[in-house]
């Protein structure tokens, strides 16, 4: 496989953001993934998302782990930074990262496989840190690069395109991310775009740690008859509690619209997320009932999407730590070396 | 009073003797006897003191062994101790049995011991402690602590021990609290008293007033690491803890609040979090030095070998990463509190594929201190991780060395980073051509240019403008280019320090690490055997030349090491292509810290066996 640039050239009426970039700015290098891979819609929602909130792409760092899932921050937003780390520790070098330079955009990819069995550890501890981040999980319940095996997010009973039934018990990121304390948490579907997108958005306007379980069917080896992360079998099990709009300080975003009662979260930033609820009983802002809504609403066979808890006012793991507002990676020697007065000082109290 | 003072003949020596306590772990003890290495050090007598301590928290034996040598070893000098302090009768046995013929032993008798559990061709020193706290105080914490004091007051009555030396110890140590300075002073001067009252006193073993400490300062090596990671600008610490590195992370964390909190905002300067387990910490090491913050983790071997893949990846993606390693022996219930020098190999080829790191050997606190700044240079200017290599020997106890400097002139070398003026000036950027020569590329950090400089890091799968391929070619580019940057290292590496004999030898030693002291006193006694040796003191990996041309000088070379397998000689014999039978093997590895008797000993056979 090689690099495949995508070509610069593009329509001179193009839209162009405040900044001057048209969404094609947010692009990255051709996709290698399998035509109709739910991957490639999440990427071209993450750089739906990117343009219209108007973000600066370099302003964006994208990590992720390895796998199929991970393969994808090569194919958006191409004036990024990019790492692709190990497989199933993206978290710890997204935190790594994040304590370096406060201010960047931290949008970590990964894949079910790198979640929720080997990078398991560390989803857990970097949800619970608080780390101010857009952490999404493009869940497939398979491994593709190798084949078609389960993943651990695989349900229980499901069939493998070779006629395996799943025997282990399914790992549920939304549930360990509510209990683990992320601050956002959400569910939604490759497949949906007017869900995705401002889901995306929302967790990007987010500052604390923000999670996206994002179902998204592998062509290759999970789109058939007894999967349960077939295309087929999300779009009849997808139970929306809503739908949202992220609306700053510039001109609404329109999406497709979809009547319900409406409820306005302000986000710390300033930006508003507008809440069209489609189950009225669900109330996103209790981390306990958020909790149990969910169990009751999957072991009925339905798969919860929408947003699903949002902690407006988050503290993340630099409030936590007191850290300095400049970026650690800004401060100068001044600031860091004590100096040759300090260091006899110290001298003077080890004699 | 018939068990006070037996009649042997004990051994009679001044400022050259051994003292070991045998304690309870959670007594107290600890401060009462790091006071009496301090008040020998305050005499002006070179004291090195040794923690020996199983892998237990409290209620258990644990040892404190001071050597005291006018002449200034700072090694271990192997063999049993002249004076044992025996306060844990739990390990009485062993602990009686380890006393040199002619030595001391010195116990508490409130309650008294059977005569044959001592012995014969001893000295033995019954005080009764207990009696005496019992008596003078009510509460029993402290009974428990104010009977180390009163025992350390016995002990110096016994040694001839300057009293107003502790005192002044006592009195900066509980500075501004008037009533525990004087209840500590109380305390010593009962033991004290007692003893001239009781006892034939100074026994055979005294002190006097010397001048062999200068302006030097006493700390252990994992304070003296942690504050160069300071000096060295070191912004983020991902760590997890692990015997016996853990107090490296804790004094950068005690240190961070001294020295960079900002004063204004009472916002931190630094960030440090305990992560979850190694891999998460070497990885928040990593994403914190991809992007532009220095970073480090302090570790031992077991998480070395957990850190093994992100190594890897460091490596090939080129990130600045700094691995402070406290070695012990492994895995898991692997000898946690015992030194020795067994991850030079792992750490060296650290990772699959084909690696090669830098390692920095430090010798004592000092070093610690220079090479743990000094390393955050390196990993910026080679961007690569850079492993500091400590042990538990130096890195767990207080050591007496040279006081740290440091210029203020100096600034910290970021290494090739290509700015947005540069990138906008349209400079040419490839994260991975080699512009120099040297192997060393330019990076860029995220969030630099809007347009310029943006690139994808991974593994091995990329070309020399980081753009992603699996061609063979470009592999083997890339590879190769890693390769002259290794070869860059040699030169940047702190330089091998040789000492030459007087008299003219072909006969040489390598060594490193925590070794140094005691080769630097076998030299002694070999010369007096008539064996004169050179001395090569390496101090990091990939060799300089002088290391290659000191091998080539010499008929024959002694590796001295604290492992089974000789991990540098096969680096040597790997890296510069020596014959093996070139290099005599010496190695020294049952968790002690190496010893001038048994360097003396090994080196001695093999000579007489060349010889004969």
């Amino acid at each position: 496989m090689t690099f495949l640039a995508k070509p610069k050239l593009h329509h001179p009426e193009l839209h162009k953001n405040s900044l001057g970039y048209t969404r094609r700015d947010y692009e990255g290098a051709i996709s290698t993934l399998c035509a109709g891979c739910g991957h490639d819609s999440i990427s071209a929602a993450i750089v739906r998302a990117c343009f219209e909130l108007e973000l600066p792409p370099h302003r964006i760092a994208k990590l992720s782990g390895i796998g199929c899932s991970s393969k994808t921050p090569t194919y958006f937003l191409g004036a990024s930074h990019g790492f692709n780390s190990v497989h199933g520790r993206m978290p710890s070098v997204l935190t790594g990262a994040n304590l370096a330079n406060r201010d960047l955009i931290y949008l970590g990819v990964s894949g079910d496989g790198d979640s929720a069995s080997i990078g398991i550890g560390q989803f857990a501890h970097a949800m619970r840190r608080g780390v101010n981040m857009v952490y999404i999980v493009e869940n497939n319940g398979v491994y593709g690069l190798t084949k078609g095996q389960f993943s651990a997010t695989s349900d229980k009973g499901a069939k493998s395109k070779r006629g395996v039934v799943n025997s282990d018990e399914a790992i549920d990121l939304v549930g360990m991310a509510l209990q683990l304390g992320a601050t956002f948490v959400a569910r939604s579907f490759s497949g949906d775009k007017a869900q995705l997108v401002p889901l995306i958005e929302a967790a990007l306007k987010h500052e604390g740690a923000a999670f996206i379980d994002c179902i998204s069917p592998c062509v290759a080896f999970n789109n058939h008859e007894g999967s349960t992360k077939s295309f087929d079998y999300v779009r009849e099990h997808n139970s929306a509690v809503n739908y949202l709009d992220v609306i700053t300080e510039r001109p609404e975003i329109t999406v497709d619209y979809a009547p319900g009662s409406v409820e306005m979260v302000t986000q710390h930033d300033g930006s508003t997320l507008r809440l069209r609820k489609l189950h009225t009983d669900y109330d996103m802002h209790d981390r306990v009932s958020a909790m149990t809504y969910m169990q009751q609403r999957q072991a009925a066979g339905e798969i919860v999407t929408g947003l699903l808890y949002v902690d407006p006012n988050p503290r993340d793991l630099h409030e936590h730590l007191g850290t300095s507002d400049t970026p650690l990676n800004a401060l100068h020697e001044d600031t860091l070396i004590p100096g040759a007065a300090a260091l006899e000082k110290i001298n003077m109290g080890l004699r | 009073m018939l068990q006070q003072i037996d009649r042997v003949e004990g051994l009679q020596r001044v400022n050259d003797f051994v003292v070991k306590f045998a304690n309870v772990n959670g007594s107290g003890s600890a401060s009462a006897n790091a006071l009496f290495a301090k008040a020998v050090l305050r005499m002006g007598v070179t004291a090195t003191p040794r923690n020996i301590f199983p892998s237990n928290i409290q209620g258990l034996p644990t040892w404190y062994e001071v050597r005291i040598s006018e002449a200034g070893h700072l090694a271990a000098r192997g063999g049993g101790p002249d004076l044992m302090v025996a306060m844990n009768p739990q390990t009485w046995k062993q602990d009686v049995t380890s006393i040199e013929p002619g030595g001391y032993l010195f116990y508490d008798n409130t309650k008294p011991i059977p005569a044959d559990k001592f012995r014969p061709d001893i000295v033995v020193i019954g005080v009764p402690l207990t009696e005496m706290t019992n008596k003078a105080y009510s509460d029993s914490r402290q009974r428990q602590l104010f009977k180390n004091i009163v025992g350390l007051g016995a002990l110096s009555a016994l040694l001839d021990m300057d009293p107003a030396v502790i005192e002044q110890l006592l009195g900066e140590q509980f500075k501004g609290r008037d009533k525990l300075i004087a209840a500590n002073v109380q305390a010593l001067h009962m033991g004290r008293d007692w003893v001239k009252q009781n006892l034939d006193c100074p026994i055979g073993l005294t002190l006097r007033h010397a001048d062999t400490v200068g302006d030097r300062i006493f700390i252990d090596g994992n304070s003296a690491a942690a504050l160069g990671a300071i000096y060295g600008g070191a912004t983020v610490c991902a760590w997890y803890p692990i015997t016996p590195s853990s107090s490296l992370a804790e004094a950068f964390s005690r240190y961070c609040s001294r020295m960079r909190v900002d004063k204004a905002t009472g916002r931190n300067n630094f960030a440090i979090v305990q992560a979850e387990d190694e891999l998460a910490s070497i990885g928040m090491v990593i994403g914190a030095a991809w992007n532009g913050a220095r970073a480090f983790t302090a570790t031992s071997g077991p998480g070395i070998s957990l850190m093994q893949e992100f190594v890897g990846l460091a490596y090939f993606a080129e990130i600045p990463a700094v691995i402070f390693d406290v070695q012990r022996a492994g895995p898991s219930t692997g000898m946690p509190t015992r030194t020795q020098q067994t991850d030079i190999t792992i750490c060296a080829y650290a990772s699959h594929g084909d690696t090669k790191h830098v390692l920095l050997l430090p010798e004592d606190p000092y070093e610690c201190f220079e090479f743990g700044a000094l390393a955050f240079d390196l990993a910026d200017c080679l961007q690569t991780p850079i492993f500091v290599m400590l042990d538990l020997e130096i890195g767990m106890n207080d050591r007496l060395t040279k006081p740290f400097d440091w210029d203020d002139r100096r600034r910290m070398d970021r290494g090739k980073v290509m700015t947005a003026e540069e990138l906008e000036a349209g400079k040419l950027f490839g994260r991975y051509l080699d512009l120099d020569g040297d192997g060393i590329a330019y990076r860029t950090l995220p969030g630099t240019h809007p347009t310029k400089g943006a690139f994808f890091t991974r593994g091995t799968s990329k070309d020399r403008m980081a753009r992603y391929s699996e061609e063979g070619a470009d592999y083997q580019e890339n590879m190769e280019r890693l390769l002259r940057k290794h070869n860059t290292a040699r030169s940047l590496v702190p330089a091998a320090v040789e000492r030459k004999s007087d008299v003219p030898t072909r006969l040489g030693v390598i060594y490193y690490g925590s070794t140094s002291p005691a080769i630097a006193e076998a030299d002694l006694l070999l010369a007096e055997q008539g064996i004169h040796l050179d001395l090569l003191r390496v101090r990091g990996f990939p060799f300089g030349d002088e290391v290659e041309a000191f091998i080539a000088a010499h008929d024959h070379v002694f590796v001295v090491e604290q492992n089974r397998d000789g991990q540098l000689r096969s680096l040597l014999v790997n890296e510069l292509e020596i014959s093996p039978k070139k290099l005599g093997k010496v190695v020294h590895f049952d968790g002690t810290p190496i010893s001038a008797r048994f360097i003396t000993g090994a080196i001695a056979a093999c000579t007489e066996k060349a010889v004969s």
